[in-house]
């Protein structure tokens, strides 16, 4: 990935796939999270950046209500994705969760075959009528992760027998199985080596055409590499939000400055 | 910072020391760890020799009770006895008692001592159909009534000799002791002896000890453990149907669902807890509620199988919660994050993953609940149960008898054979266990996964 491209890039949308107003995030006694106001643009790729405990992953964890399974975990403010509140009653996250996927900080793959990896998101929202379609959506998703070429001779051995950097990206494939309209993804390089997050990263770059993509990093470097938009949270504010490009060279606060010039972090 | 200075910094220091001598600190924690050593092969040493000790005494004792002394030899039906009525009516040759069989058997004994040539000069006709066992007779009458045909010919049959015989050919008893015995003479011991060489008696295994029922305590020798196999199998089937569902069940909504509050935590408590009750307190405990309340019969194997599930529980749901527990959060956050429901998450990722770990804490569960026996002496399967129970589920509420309790049974009796007997249902008891945990062994590793 070259970093030159920080200068050129432009984002293709304007239009706020999801919004967020006053997000509040207790976890038991501890505010987690204060008074976040965002949009995430359509066909975008934000970066999450801020230092450890900042709040930026459980922001993330917000946007599909992961934060349901933390009994102590209480969101407040309001979400929106395409202005309907994912936080309202009648919502189910599990259907929301299939419009929002996830990509976890760690490879996470099933212990099952290659294919059944691809093929349990589908299969469970019955987004397939027949085995041909099920095969399509299987193929197209791991070429769209960039793995197909590496797997298609061995769809059925199992998928916790790839590299760190394969894992990832099948996790990545599962996640754009059930066609969601927003890829979320919680540090995905912070396990892989240096290669395989450079194809990530690419990946990332590809993906951007038909997802809006966050991304929550630790490495500046790999948000400005391969992000449109950052947002600096800082003690669970979110401090700055802006053009990537802005945001890296010209910081309007003296906190986000600090930290991308390393002096807090 | 000079080579100077830092060689006079370390001259204050102690002297570098060869690594070729130790100090006598080194020595010390090495010895600790010498010792240490010492003691654990001690310890596993002293419990080889308890379970080789174990296993010589019960093997020593009980292999015994897989072999028996029979006599085979011809014997002739007569049907001027057994079938008075001539016509083959099966219940008219109900009507002949085993007094009648013991007739036939005794007049067969002696047409075969004679035709061997072996004389039984001073020995009572008593006395030498004494030889056989009491349950012989009724053998014969029970293979008679399955096949009316037999009446009329000769047949070869093989009886059981007497409890006495049988412990004189396997060193239990000898000439001395059948001196002072008023159930054998040393003379009956003699022909025994003629007998054996004759061809007439022999030792060979023993299938009425495995598919038998129960004797009475004069008939050492035709005592068998069949119906309390059947018993404890009827008992694991209820546990396994009732234990298992619930256990899992109860599991997963607590480690899963439940929120932890100071009810789940009280819960938590008491499962643990209950796990730690002695067994005797859930027989009283089902006495009071399934018999005494519920009506239910007493010495069946339904009321031994829900004291025994009641008993298990606690065990299956700490095992179960600990294989829950095991699965990473990781495997949930994935199902959750492509939009499996929680239900779904459980069921298709973490309860696949937890089963090697479910299956052996059931299983280990159910080899606690095979050998254990306080509960059951109060629900009354005590007993002694000569019938099989009916086929399930009937069956189950017909009184049986269970292994441990079988061994019980056993040792509480006086004739010495009873021992042997006690000592064989013991081994049958622990090849079911280690069966059982083989199984365990083996689902384990059919089920086991890597992530």
């Amino acid at each position: 990935m070259n970093d030159m491209r920080i200068a050129d890039r432009t984002v293709s949308s304007d239009t706020a796939k999801m919004t967020a107003r006053g997000v509040q995030v207790y976890y038991g006694e501890n505010h987690a999270l204060k008074d976040v106001d965002i949009d995430i643009l359509g066909g975008t790729v934000t970066a999450f950046i801020g230092p450890s405990g900042c709040g930026k992953s459980t922001f993330l964890r917000c946007l599909n209500r992961m934060n349901d399974t933390v009994s102590i975990a209480r969101v407040l403010g309001e979400i929106k994705l395409d202005g309907e509140d994912i936080y309202d009653k009648s919502v189910d996250p599990v259907t929301l969760r299939a419009r929002v996927g996830m990509v976890f900080q760690k490879p996470n793959p099933f212990p099952k075959s290659i294919y059944d990896n691809v093929a349990y998101g589908p299969k469970i929202h019955g987004l397939t009528k027949s085995k041909a379609e099920l095969d399509q959506v299987v193929e197209t998703s791991l070429k769209k992760a960039a793995l197909w070429n590496e797997v298609k001779d061995r769809l059925h051995a199992p998928g916790t027998g790839l590299s760190g950097g394969q894992q990832q990206r099948l996790c990545i494939a599962r996640a754009i199985a059930t066609s969601p309209e927003v890829l979320l993804m919680d540090e995905p390089c912070s396990a892989l080596d240096p290669i395989a997050t450079a194809q990530v990263e690419e990946l990332i770059d590809e993906l951007r055409s038909q997802f809006s993509v966050v991304i929550v990093t630790h490495s500046m470097q790999q948000a400005a590499r391969v992000s449109q938009r950052t947002a600096f949270f800082h003690l669970g504010h979110l401090v700055e939000y802006g053009e990537t490009g802005q945001i890296f060279t010209n910081p309007q606060d003296p906190r986000t400055e600090s930290y991308i010039t390393g002096r807090i972090g | 910072m000079t080579d100077a200075t830092s060689q006079t910094g370390r001259s204050g220091a102690q002297p570098r020391k060869s690594l070729h001598v130790t100090d006598a600190r080194t020595r010390r924690r090495n010895a600790a760890e010498a010792r240490f050593r010492f003691y654990g092969a001690a310890a596993i040493a002293v419990s080889i020799l308890a379970l080789v000790i174990l296993l010589t005494s019960v093997l020593g004792n009980g292999l015994g009770a897989f072999r028996q002394t029979f006599i085979t030899m011809p014997v002739a039906l007569d049907a001027t006895v057994l079938d008075k009525s001539g016509t083959g009516d099966i219940e008219v040759m109900k009507k002949v008692t085993t007094i009648g069989y013991a007739k036939v058997i005794e007049k067969a004994l002696a047409t075969a001592l004679a035709e061997k040539g072996i004389a039984t000069d001073g020995l009572t006709a008593k006395q030498i159909s004494g030889l056989l066992s009491q349950e012989a007779a009724a053998n014969l009458r029970n293979q008679v009534l399955a096949d009316p045909a037999l009446v009329g010919q000769t047949v070869d049959v093989k009886l059981l000799a007497n409890g006495r015989v049988d412990g004189f050919f396997k060193g239990r008893v000898t000439m001395d002791s059948a001196k002072l015995d008023s159930n054998i003479s040393p003379e009956q011991l003699e022909l025994a002896l003629k007998m054996r060489e004759a061809g007439l008696m022999s030792l060979s295994f023993n299938p009425g000890f495995l598919f038998g029922g129960d004797a009475s305590e004069l008939r050492p020798e035709a005592a068998g453990l069949g119906v309390a196999i059947l018993g404890s199998a009827y008992m694991m089937l209820i546990v396994l149907v009732l234990a298992l569902p619930i256990g899992v069940a109860a599991s997963i909504y607590l480690e899963e669902f439940a929120p932890k509050n100071k009810w789940t935590d009280l819960i938590e408590v008491n499962i643990s807890n209950l796990a730690a009750v002695p067994s005797i307190v859930f027989g009283i405990l089902g006495l009071a509620i399934f018999i005494n309340f519920m009506g239910l019969p007493q010495s069946a194997p339904i009321v031994g199988g829900l004291v025994l599930t009641l008993m298990t529980l606690p065990t299956i749901i700490i095992a179960t919660r600990a294989a829950l527990k095991a699965v990473p959060p990781s495997i949930r956050d994935a199902a959750l994050g492509v939009g499996a429901s929680k239900m779904q998450a459980i069921t298709h990722h973490v309860l696949p993953l937890a089963m090697p770990g479910i299956l052996t804490g059931t299983i280990i569960g159910l080899a606690q609940a095979l050998g254990e026996t306080a509960p059951l002496l109060l629900i009354g399967m005590v007993a002694f149960v000569r019938e099989f129970p009916d086929a399930p589920p009937e069956g189950f509420f017909d009184p049986a008898s269970a292994l441990p309790v079988q061994v019980y049974n056993f040792t509480q009796r006086a004739d010495p054979a009873f021992v042997e007997r006690a000592s064989g249902a013991i081994i049958v008891l622990l090849v079911f266990l280690l069966l059982m945990n083989a199984v365990a062994i083996l689902l384990r590793r059919r089920f086991e996964r890597r992530w």
